[in-house]
């Protein structure tokens, strides 16, 4: 039931810098975990994150284990153009999940 | 020491060993205080704004398992109570709640799975599964702002004494009772931590340390195992009884579920 949460306010003036905020439900598991019986628990982690605005990359970041599970992401752009925000997630295991915000530029 | 200044020492010693053993006086209700203000500015900042709440990610999916279709009786929480906004209002600041049908206290978490079984037909959800977690804390939410508002049920006032009676009651290897650190020494620390009063004004809430979101029994379990006593299991009545205690202690307080604890 993964599913991205993303903040982007729905008006800025042009120029302005505005933040965007990102939150993602995930385990994060570490691979570093064994359980009681001593089986070792496979990573399981997203492991890079980009964020494009009107098609150009804005943000990316690669993840390690050491991130926390529900990993949650702020930053800050410079409002150009109206448009698209398109956020994406990669993982272990073939996670892969995508998210849009659109933003319109006074 | 002559005689009569070590007997003097002695009466000193037993009324400060009295003084900390009768202590257990209930907080006055106007010094009451959330967890919340306790908080760090950054986890208070988390949990004041949904979209940086990681409890959320369950409230949006318990709405999803609110609308959708479940068990043999093929019907939604919706089918029959519509709108969460307009029929769960409220209802999380008055559990525990004495059920006439299972003629026990039950708290929240057992009256959605009450119905579940009963109404849907379906196979109740196990104890702190992400699917009861989110239904409870998507009912919760329903409730934010609301002042907890305990029954005034005849029936329950046995389990609010119980669960009294095991708030104070030492237990334990260490030796302690809940009021020892939460009636008596609230507002200290213990290590590096500040001990709160420990209103169950969030829950669930989503824990830094458990990264994930959790009920109350969970964090009574908790600090169970800190004081080296065996919890209580998931579900006991002693554990309902010592929520059904928790809320009539925290009676008008704000419901802020769902909170975020570190």
């Amino acid at each position: 039931m993964a599913r991205p949460l993303v903040n982007v306010p729905a008006k800025v003036k042009r120029g302005q810098v505005f933040e965007i905020k990102t939150l993602i439900a995930h385990i994060m598991e570490t691979g570093f975990r064994y359980t009681t019986t001593g089986q070792r628990i496979p990573r399981d982690i997203i492991t890079f994150f980009s964020c494009t605005y009107n098609g150009e990359e804005i943000f990316s970041a690669d993840f390690y284990p050491a991130v926390s599970a529900n990993p949650f992401l702020t930053f800050y752009t410079t409002a150009t153009e109206t448009g698209t925000l398109e956020f994406k997630w990669i993982g272990d295991n073939g996670f892969s999940e995508t998210a849009n915000a659109t933003v319109t530029v006074e | 020491m002559s005689r009569h200044r070590l007997r003097e020492f002695a009466c000193a010693l037993a009324v400060v060993v009295a003084a900390a053993s009768a202590g257990a006086t209930d907080i006055p209700l106007d010094q009451r205080r959330s967890g919340t203000a306790d908080l760090g500015r950054d986890t208070k900042a988390m949990q004041n704004d949904d979209t940086s709440n990681p409890a959320t990610l369950w409230v949006l999916d318990g709405e999803a398992l609110w609308n959708q279709k479940a068990g043999a009786a093929h019907r939604a929480c919706s089918d029959c109570h519509g709108d969460a906004a307009a029929s769960m209002k409220g209802v999380a600041a008055r559990y525990p709640a004495f059920s006439a049908v299972q003629k026990t206290p039950i708290d929240l978490e057992q009256r959605i799975n009450l119905c579940r079984g009963e109404q849907q037909k379906a196979t109740p959800f196990a104890f702190e599964s992400r699917e009861l977690l989110a239904l409870t804390a998507f009912v919760g939410r329903q409730s934010r702002g609301l002042p907890i508002a305990p029954p005034s049920d005849e029936n329950l006032k046995a389990a609010v004494e119980q669960g009294r009676k095991l708030f104070t009651q030492r237990m334990g290897q260490i030796d302690m009772s809940c009021a020892q650190c939460h009636d008596d020494n609230w507002g200290k620390h213990l290590a590096s931590s500040p001990v709160p009063q420990g209103h169950p004004t969030g829950y669930p809430i989503y824990r830094l340390e458990w990264q994930n979101l959790g009920s109350l029994q969970r964090r009574l379990r908790n600090c169970m195992i800190g004081m080296r006593a065996e919890p209580f299991a998931y579900g006991a009545p002693e554990a309902v009884a010592l929520e059904a205690y928790l809320m009539w202690r925290a009676r008008g307080m704000t419901v802020e579920t769902p909170g975020v604890r570190p």
